[in-house]
């Protein structure tokens, strides 16, 4: 990051070092205040008296006890402008695709929070031809939703394929320890999908220091509040993984004595992802914010504190999982849940929507059921192996991930699955709608 | 004379402050950097060194900044105008903040002082008086909003003059009282009052004695909450607890509702500010808007003004309550609050309780529920605040310390449930574990069978009786197989589930079923246990499974109709038409 200022403080004598952090006295310093030390970025985090205490992003090893401290006078910064567009950065906003330094207008990142007030009620619907999410949990652009996901499942796939398919106009990629091959892979996705003019990435990858992810959130939502604010463009933020931005809170809360709360994460964790996934937004102007993340998980532990508190703030969670009848990945219709399909279903989708939804999961539970039966040696009734076959039917030709289909083509499928199966009472579908829509066999 | 101080230490929003003068325990302040003023309060003081929370962000902060103390707590303003308004945690109001960004720095005025109210006075020159005493009131929307003696005002007072009936703003000094020292004072139409310490002025407060309606089956039907009562949700995320809450804001059966979105969604709050102008209220037929406060400091606002948050709504309410009206407190959720203690706490490095949180915890919950209730005014009206807080307990684990807390403060608890919420039974408030303490209160029996029916309270029974008894033979049923117990055992089953499907279960979404009004719950109770004490004769269980899934299914259309129409007495026929053919 270049803070080039006529007048710099400099000092040369820590007081202390830790693996985090450095002390060291200084007059005049603000809270939140970038320096350097050793020429390593850091963020001033606890002034008492004249002690001030700085976290340095890239690590304490080999800092010398006269190391030269320079301070900034003001927080992290982004030059934001169109010509974003298309480039790839690190943690502190410095491309790393060759190109030039970004001119702009240079803004603080982690700004204030938009009066709630002011915003729209999000109401625009994005499709993304997977039913396990137009379907049962209808994504709506300034909502926030994160994937909780097992380290071995195909999470960062599943993204890169809403992301492309979704309709927005810019797609800003926040990746937080991401490993080398999956940056590949996202920067050939992008690449493949001719897609790369709209795409900004902020990338901080496994070999790099683990405290430099901090930063990524708030550049990656700096560059998109300059274009749905500025630009009133809608953008889609994707953040993988939230699990490690968390872990980095964490060591650096540590190494300030924080007393830990739950799974020795701080106790503001809640706060600190708050401010991050609360920038997803509507604005009145007509620009959005959307945020898809994902959080992985422990061996599917989601009553972990990062995820549990993740749950608290977004919008819903999607799950994947394996559907071991048809061997295909499907979005988990009984966990995952959108918060704000309400809005766009019936409303901007056929009226039957919401209890064509309804009805196709209770089925599926069913089945489920069923199987549970069978597994343990009791006889099926009549109504179990219907349903049993309904949710092979049901999982191959519509929840399935690669199944490409519109909602209205979802819905009619829908249909036709449960007239192949089911009476009309079966379903306990409204009887205005079952009139409507439920072909008679 | 303000005591002043200069800024030495910052971690986050703890600053540390060496003063001069003097300065007491939450006393507000102003911390100056560079042309903005932001606002904090003292928490702790040591020696020279007052800690103070500073309600926003201490980005650029530096020591040597002054602080103004100003000599008082965290104060409400109240007065006419509240309604239908929203605040921040601090009562800024939002919709006069310039700009789509919070400001930092930016405070707003909680009222407006130049709109003009219709005054009619109350009271008479030469009457006496004391805090709380109605002067006077103005129309506020549709409800008639006392003026009263400022509540801080101590002993009695003779009117010397009060102002004749007109259009007034709120500044206007409506009366002159004289003190028993014979010292005038004026009042005006708002008066301010410190959020943390609980409005009294008021004859007494017995126990609850009647309920309060919310149109949800779950809680009316099966558990209900008493006016001025406390009540708790808890449960884990994506169960519901906000979609009750709502539901609960728009059918409540309270002349005002005051909802403090507590470190929750800002979408969330957004729902409400779009919905309720539109929505009207089921009691009057007015907009809901006009009988609603929001307070909101949503998750990503700073964390210290969430625990003022929830104190300036219940000031905003116990005004209310002292004008004589039925005030319902949504507060969602009391753990964010809580976990702004924590952080506090942590910061302040004292020794922390069970999960880190605060060891005084469980005493500031009480003290809070506490201030809900029912009273019995001086001029002999009653006035009451119902209070409903959800709590978000970490892991959906009720054993943690805030559910633990609250479950010992409410005397209602709603147990919202993963299982149902997975299986989509919605509300996912669990029947068996969930309680309402207040059917344990005599008064409140022989209020619901005064009310509702002789041998309501019977019934009710009888339903939770059933339920339970339900559970225990599906648990049996897994174990033993559908074939390995008698008929009767399904029998049973099937009719816990028919409670489950057409009493329990209600679909917040759905027009009519949204909102099911006392007579209608009487009604469609009935009609299920009817069906409950029917002797059906079933040759196999899967006959009794598909006979009580197609009663079921009707009951539920009946649901969605509405009450008496064509299509819910043709619903009902069909029903009758099944118990008459299967004696």
């Amino acid at each position: 990051m270049n803070s080039s200022r006529a007048f710099q403080r400099i000092y040369t004598r820590l007081e202390s070092i830790t693996k985090a952090t450095v002390s060291l006295r200084a007059q005049g310093v603000s809270n939140d205040e970038l320096a350097t030390v050793a020429g390593r970025l850091a963020q001033v985090v606890k002034i008492k008296g004249e002690l001030v205490t700085l976290q340095v992003f890239s690590g304490t090893e080999g800092i010398p006890t006269d190391a030269e401290v320079y301070f900034f006078g003001e927080p992290p910064t982004l030059n934001v402008s169109d010509a974003l567009s298309g480039r790839f950065f690190n943690a502190y906003g410095e491309p790393i695709d060759g190109g030039p330094a970004v001119e702009g207008e240079k803004r603080q990142i982690g700004g204030p929070s938009v009066n709630p007030f002011k915003r729209k009620q999000p109401s625009e619907l994005i499709p993304t031809g997977i039913a396990g999410i137009d379907l049962n949990n209808t994504l709506v652009s300034g909502q926030k939703i994160p994937f909780f996901a097992d380290p071995d499942q195909p999470y960062n796939q599943v993204m890169a394929m809403v992301a492309l398919r979704a309709d927005v106009d810019k797609i800003i990629l926040g990746g937080m320890g991401l490993s080398n091959d999956d940056y590949l892979y996202f920067r050939h996705a992008f690449e493949e999908a001719g897609a790369l003019d709209k795409i900004i990435s902020f990338v901080n990858t496994t070999d790099q220091p683990p405290v430099e992810r901090l930063l990524i959130p708030d550049m990656a939502l700096t560059a998109a509040e300059y274009f749905a604010v500025d630009r009133n463009e809608k953008v889609l933020v994707l953040l993988t993984d939230m699990t490690l931005y968390a872990d980095a809170l964490s060591i650096v809360s540590n190494r300030m004595d924080q007393i830990p709360s739950k799974d020795s994460m701080p106790g503001s964790l809640y706060s600190d992802l708050a401010k991050i996934y609360e920038k997803a937004v509507q604005l009145p102007e007509g620009g959005s914010i959307t945020i898809i993340a994902v959080t992985t998980l422990n061996d599917g532990d989601i009553t972990h504190a990062i995820p549990d508190n993740t749950g608290y703030i977004t919008e819903g969670q999607l799950y994947l999982r394996l559907d071991t009848d048809t061997g295909k990945v499907i979005i988990d219709p009984f966990r995952s849940l959108s918060r704000l399909k309400q809005l766009v279903q019936n409303k901007k989708t056929r009226e039957d929507h919401s209890q064509v939804m309804n009805a196709s999961v209770r089925l599926y539970a069913d089945a489920q059921n069923a199987k549970t039966k069978l597994e343990n040696g009791f006889d099926l009734s009549d109504y179990d192996l219907r349903c049993l076959d309904y949710a092979k039917e049901y999982a191959s030709r519509i929840l399935s991930i690669d199944v490409n289909l519109s909602i209205t083509e979802m819905l009619d499928t829908a249909w036709e699955i449960f007239a192949k199966y089911f009476s009309p009472a079966e379903t306990g579908i409204k009887q205005a709608i079952l009139d409507k829509y439920m072909k008679k066999n | 004379m303000k005591s002043t101080g200069i800024v030495t230490g910052i971690i986050s929003n703890l600053v540390t402050v060496r003063y001069e003068g003097h300065v007491s325990q939450n006393e507000i302040c102003y911390v100056h950097a560079g042309d903005q003023r932001l606002m904090a309060e003292v928490i702790k003081v040591t020696g020279k060194d007052a800690f103070v929370q500073v309600y926003e962000s201490t980005r650029g902060l530096r020591q040597g900044n002054s602080v103004e103390f100003e000599g008082h707590m965290l104060e409400a303003t109240l007065g006419p105008g509240l309604l239908s308004s929203s605040y921040d945690g601090l009562q800024n109001n939002l919709a006069t903040m310039t700009g789509v960004f919070l400001q930092r720095g930016e405070y707003t005025a909680p009222l407006d002082h130049t709109k003009l109210w219709h005054f009619t006075p109350l009271a008479k020159a030469g009457d006496t008086v004391q805090a709380a005493d109605w002067l006077g009131e103005v129309r506020e929307g549709w409800l008639p909003h006392k003026i009263m003696v400022p509540f801080s005002f101590k002993g009695t007072y003779t009117i010397k003059s009060i102002i004749a009936e007109g259009e007034y703003n709120i500044d206007t000094t409506v009366a002159v009282l004289t003190s028993a020292e014979g010292e005038d004072l004026n009042v005006c139409m708002w008066q301010k009052w410190p959020v943390k310490v609980a409005v009294g002025g008021y004859e007494e407060k017995p126990r609850p004695f009647r309920i309060m309606e919310t149109g949800v089956r779950c809680i009316d039907t099966m558990n209900p909450i008493a006016e001025g009562g406390t009540g708790f949700i808890p449960g884990p995320f994506g169960c519901g607890k906000t979609v009750l809450q709502h539901a609960i804001a728009q059918q409540g059966d309270a002349e005002v509702i005051v909802m403090a979105a507590c470190g929750e969604r800002a979408n969330e709050v957004v729902e409400i500010f779009k919905e309720f102008p539109e929505l009207d209220d089921p009691h009057t037929g007015r907009k809901l808007m006009e009988r609603t406060t929001i307070i909101c400091n949503t998750s990503n606002m700073p964390v210290a003004a969430r625990e003022a948050s929830v104190y300036t709504a219940m000031t905003i309410c116990e005004y209310y309550r002292a004008m004589g009206m039925k005030v319902l407190l949504l507060a969602d959720s009391t753990s964010r609050w809580a976990q702004a203690l924590r952080e506090m706490s942590n910061r302040m490095e004292e020794l922390p309780g069970a999960d880190a949180f605060p060891v005084d915890l469980s005493a500031i919950i009480s003290n809070f529920y506490a201030r809900a209730g029912i009273v019995r005014l001086r001029n002999g009206n009653t006035g009451s605040v119902t209070f409903i807080g959800t709590v978000s307990p970490a892991g959906g684990n009720l054993k943690e310390p805030v559910t633990e807390s609250t479950k010992k403060a409410a005397r209602c608890f709603y147990c919202l449930e993963q299982n149902r919420a997975d299986k989509k039974r919605y509300p996912a408030i669990n029947p068996i574990e969930s309680y309402s303490k207040y059917l344990e209160y005599p008064e409140i029996v022989s209020y619901l069978n005064d009310k509702i029916s002789p041998d309501w309270v019977e019934k009710v029974h009888k339903a939770k009786n059933i339920v339970l008894r339900g559970k225990e033979v599906a648990d049996q049923i897994n174990i033993l197989g559908d074939d390995g117990v008698p008929i009767s055992y399904h029998e049973l089953y099937w009719k816990s589930e028919l409670i489950d499907f057409v009493i329990l279960q209600q679909d917040a979404f759905d027009k009519i079923d949204a909102i099911t009004p006392m007579d209608r719950q009487e009604y469609m109770l009935t009609l299920v246990l009817e069906i409950c004490d029917h002797k059906f004769s079933f040759s196999d269980y899967e006959k009794c499974a598909a006979r009580y899934k197609e009663i079921i299914n009707l009951l539920r259309q009946m649901n969605y109709s509405e009450m008496h129409s064509e299509q819910f007495e043709n619903y009902l026929r069909q029903i009758r038409n099944i118990l008459d053919n299967e004696q």
